[in-house]
This record gives C-alpha cells, structure tokens and sequence, in this order.
C-alpha cells in the first residue's frame, strides 16, 4: 500500500462505525498471528537444536567419521561426501541450466509447439516431488542402463537433474532482465549473436544467475529424501576419493543418527544440524553479497 | 545471422572480396555449432521427464502382472515387505491424505495471512525484516524440519495439547504440522506475487469509496488475485504430497489406515523412502512395490502441477 494511501485510510478510519473498527482490527491481528507462526517457529526450531547440540559442538565432530558409538561418531566422511556431491551436482547443472536458458531466450522459436512442451515441461519437473527423482536414479543410474551402482557419481547426477529446472528458471529471468539495448548496440555494430551473447548479455546476467545458482546448489546440499533410495544412508567410515567411491551426506547422516533409538546419538545430531545450517548460511550469505556488489557496479 | 545471409548471397562474378572470409565462416560455423550444443541442452530437462515416465512404467506393469489391480485399489492393509505380503494401497493413501489436509490447513490461511500482511500492511521496513526471514525458514532442508518434528513439535506440543487419546513417539500431526510451516513460505511468496500484480489504482479506488484496509483486502486485492491464489494453493497441497523426509521422521514407518491424527502413518512418499532404505533386491515384488507407489505418486502431483500452470493461464486477469 502506498504512502498515500495510507494517509487516506487513517483519516477515514475515524469515520468508520464500530462494527466494522472491530471487525478491521480482527482482520489486522489474524494477518500478524500468521507471520508470528513463521518467526516463532523459526526461533524454536533454532533454539531448540542449538541447545540439543551444543554439548557436541566441538572439533571433534568434524574430525571423528560416523560411527555406531555415539560418543566417537562425528561427521568427517559426510561433510567430504556433501562437497563432492553438491560440488559436482553445482558444476554439472550450471553450464547445462545456462545453456538451457540461453537457447530458451535468445535462440527458440518461442510459437513452435516443440518449445511450449519444453518450457511445460520445465515447469512440470519443477514440481515433481524430489523422492521421485529418487526412484529414477535408482532405476536409472544406480541399477539399470547405466549401472553407476551407490556411489558419488549416481547420487552427485541425480541431484543435477533434481536442481535443472530451478537453474534454468532463475538464469532464464536474469537473462530476460538483460535491456534489449545491449543486444542491439552489439548486433548493430556487426557482432553475431553468439558473440553478442558471450560478451555482453551473459556478462550482464551473471548476478541473476549467480545467486539462483547458489541458492539451487544449497538445495541441493539440504535435500535427503532422493538420496534414500541412492545408498547414501550407511555408516562410512572413509572420505570419498572420487566418482565411484562410496559416500554418505551431511542430511542423511543427520537422519540416520536422529533415526537412531539411542538418545545420545540425537544430540550428535542436533550438532550436525547446526554445522548444515552453518554451511548453508555461509552459501546463501554469499549469493546476497555477490548480487549486491554487482548491482552497485552496474548503479 | 543477416549478416551471414546478405555476404553468403552477393558473390557477384567481380565481387570476390565479398565471399566470406576464412575468419567470418569459422565463427558462422562455431555459431551454428553453439546453438545446436544449446538445443541440446534444453532437451536434457525433456529427457528427464522421459526417463522418469519409462523408469517408473515398466515395473509398475511388471508389478501389476503380479498383484492384481483389483486388490491394490480396494485392500486396507498395507504390508508388501511382510511375509505374507499385502498390498492394499488405501492406508498410504489416507495417510498422505490426512498429513497434506493438515498441512494445507496450516501452509493456507498462514501464507495468505502473511501475504496480505507483507503487501498491503507492512511499513517497508517491516517488510525489509519479515521478507529475508520467510526466506531463510525456506531454505530449511527438510531432514531439519523432521528432526524438529520429532523432538520438539511431538513431545513438546502434540503430546501435551492433543485432547483424544495418548499420542506415541510419531504422529500424523506433528509431521503435517511442520510440513504446512515448511510450504507456508512458498505459499505466502507466491501468493504475494499475485496480490502485489494487482494495480494500485484498485485499491485507491475502493479506498476513496470508502473501504476499510481489511475491505480493500478481502473484497477488491483477494478476488483480483484469486487465479495466482489458487495455483498457489494446488502448488502447496503437491509439495505437501510428496514431502519424505520430514514425514519418515515425524510420522513413522508403519501403515495405518486411519484418519486419526494422533497416530502414526505412512504417506506414499514415506513408503517409497522407508522401502529404499531397505534396499529391496532388483526384480524383487518389494522392489516393484516402491515403483507403483511411485507412479502414483508422479501420476497425481503432474496433474496437480497441470492444474496450478492452467489456472493462472486461463484465469489470469490482465491489468493494462
């Protein structure tokens, strides 16, 4: 509501009967409960982990690999797991989201039906549910045509295809908030469209497609349910060394130890939880600063 | 590309010096190259969908070959794993039933309430404070949400508040319940959207006439957003369907057909992660069992997601 307006609606408010004064403020006290749902379940959820896992806190939760004891287990294997497999779903599903948006916007003949079904189709993935993707790499890449068996490999691709359609979006609208103006200038002034693209829209898209994919990438770090059905959920007790190697991740070693009937072991977890958060807090603290530092540069 | 086209055309008998240069017919190749490469790359997203459709189909007819259609779609005891297996698929499908209504009933008039707050209510530094923090509870992975579920909103609230009967470690109603604050962000942004693309000269119009803020709001910005309310809401009750983990943790692996809240169900989502965790063997009926929950799973959110595009499509009203 603008400023304006709001200076109307005060000044009427005195003229307005008594039934309809209650009935307002009802209104304006239900719309604050709502928000108040959110903060105070946001507040309780961190408060109450960080006080379940302070008493494990320490440098030897990073250190110690998993374990079925629950005064040794610490998250070392998963920590490295998560790095490769987010580093490589990241890496992966990057060049592919921006390749996908740029031909999207800039190549596609937007009235071809071969378009339309791809953009419903991107749209559709979008909400598949992630455990599906799940069953896919399962029947896909772990088993089946590819055979990859339980390892970074099939998990780190199937995140890729899980995060595509988030990457594609978010770089699609950074490239579509390019001014036509520069695509003209460089096209007048005898560049290709390639040419114009690589050198002056995609440069001129980067902070849009930076903090969507960061933000697609720490979805990608906080997502388990998919990893389910990839094997992710054992005790390993060795880092990952490389696209076949065994692995576990940072949220299904949270699962398995809150999963745990031993109490012990959900304090270990609640620890976890806070070293996730802490990850994904630097990650998102980044996406924020890199889009503010280059919209300063282009002010 | 004109470019390629008129120097391509004029190779008059002495206009030599117009053929295209070694330099410009490498670049005319590289730039056909880059956009097949990039046709290629927009096809990866309908390979996906494919793959998934032929991954899930196949064993899904290999499953029903063995379980008879008839005894999956009236059966009310849920027991593949078991020996002798059962495959009545209705308790999974009242327990996601009953996890999503209670989610919905949260996620709903929550994010509504929080969307008519941030548009039409809140100072803009109010706004500054509330939108990052909505955002921030958005990026909460789910296995967070069911670890809070389970140790907090369980023992801390639904087993003290919940007036019928005793309420054991897992819930129907502790998971929903924090499955609906885990869409309440997405409902409340994307219904924002839809309000915010409601034009001011609406509201200064009611407002002249005389309408309180709460009018404005439920009878002019509510009615002109109803389309992207409404995609907002069929979004919410997908996302809530095919939530796992949270209800894996929250609500337990054991599958009741019930539409108690207070006990523990199994949602389809749930059994298909409770069975992968089990790693049934390839070919096993187990095996086949998490992809015909699957399907269904797939069938029912892709028309939800249908829907939700449709509705705004079709409903949109467009404001010069």
């Amino acid at each position: 509501m603008s400023a304006a307006s709001r200076v109307v609606a005060a000044s009427l408010a005195s003229s307005v009967p008594a039934r309809r004064r209650v009935r307002d403020a009802l209104f304006g006290a239900a719309l604050v409960a709502s928000i108040l749902v959110a903060l105070v379940t946001l507040g309780a959820l961190l408060v109450d982990t960080f006080l379940q896992g302070r008493p494990r806190l320490n440098g030897q939760l990073l250190q110690n690999m998993p374990s079925a004891r629950p005064a040794r287990a610490g998250l070392q294997s998963a920590i490295l797991g998560s790095l490769w497999v987010v580093g490589l779903a990241g890496g992966l599903s990057l060049p592919l989201g921006v390749g996908s948006a740029v031909y999207l916007e800039e190549f596609a003949p937007r009235d071809r039906w071969y378009i339309r079904l791809i953009e419903l189709n991107i749209q559709n993935l979008a909400g598949v549910p992630s455990v599906v993707f799940g069953i896919l790499g399962l029947a896909f890449v772990a088993r089946g045509p590819l055979g990859w068996g339980f390892t970074v490999g099939s998990a780190a691709l199937v995140l890729t295809i899980l995060v595509l359609p988030t990457v594609i979006v978010a770089s699609r609208e950074a490239i579509r908030a390019v001014p036509p103006s520069l695509r003209d200038g460089a096209l007048a002034l005898g560049a290709t469209r390639w040419q114009t693209i690589w050198r002056q829209v995609l440069p001129a898209a980067v902070p849009g497609i930076a903090t969507g994919s960061i933000l697609s990438v720490s979805r990608a770090l906080g997502e388990s349910a998919p990893l389910l059905l990839l094997g992710a959920l054992t005790f390993v007790t060795f880092n990952p060394d490389g696209l076949d190697s065994g692995y576990t991740v940072l949220p299904l070693l949270i699962f398995k130890y809150a999963s745990d009937a031993k109490a012990e072991f959900h304090v270990v977890a609640a620890a976890a939880i806070i070293v996730l958060l802490a990850i994904l807090l630097t990650m998102n603290t980044t996406a924020i600063l890199v889009r503010n530092h280059f919209q300063k540069r282009r002010a | 590309m004109a470019v390629a086209a008129t120097t391509g055309a004029s190779r008059g008998p002495e206009g030599s010096f117009l053929l295209p240069s070694a330099h410009l017919r490498r670049r005319l190749r590289v730039e056909k190259a880059v956009k097949a490469a990039l046709f290629v790359a927009a096809l990866a997203s309908v390979a996906t969908t494919v793959a998934i459709a032929v991954s899930l189909f196949e064993p899904t007819i290999e499953f029903f070959a063995d379980i008879p259609v008839g005894q999956f779609f009236s059966g009310t005891t849920w027991a593949p794993l078991f020996r002798p297996a059962q495959f009545g698929v209705w308790p999974l499908v009242t327990g996601t039933f009953l996890v999503m209504a209670i989610a919905v009933a949260v996620a709903v008039p929550c994010g509504l309430g929080a969307a008519f707050y941030l548009n039409e209510y809140a100072r803009p530094r109010t706004r500054a404070v509330v939108k990052p923090v909505l955002e921030i509870l958005a990026g909460i992975p789910t296995v967070v949400f069911g670890f809070f579920a389970l140790f907090f909103v369980n023992p801390q609230i639904v087993q003290r508040l919940w007036p019928f009967g005793g309420v054991g470690t897992f819930s129907a109603l502790a998971a929903g319940l924090v499955v609906g604050i885990m869409i309440l962000p997405t409902m409340a942004s994307l219904s924002e959207d839809a309000m915010a693309a409601v034009p001011g000269a609406l509201r200064d119009g009611a407002l002249a006439l005389g309408a309180t803020r709460r009018e404005v709001c439920t009878k002019v910005v509510f009615p002109a957003a109803l389309s992207g309310i409404v995609a907002a809401t069929v979004l919410a009750v997908s996302r809530a369907i095919g939530e796992t983990t949270i209800v894996l943790l929250a609500a337990g692996s054991n599958p009741r057909f019930t539409l108690n809240p207070g006990e523990g169900v199994q949602t389809m989502a749930s059994f298909i992660g409770f069975a992968g965790i089990g790693d049934q063997p390839t070919g096993s009926t187990g095996y086949k069992t998490i992809f015909a929950v699957g399907t269904l799973l797939f069938v029912i959110t892709f028309v939800l997601n249908l829907i939700s595009v449709r509705v705004v499509r079709r409903f949109r009203e467009a404001y010069e």
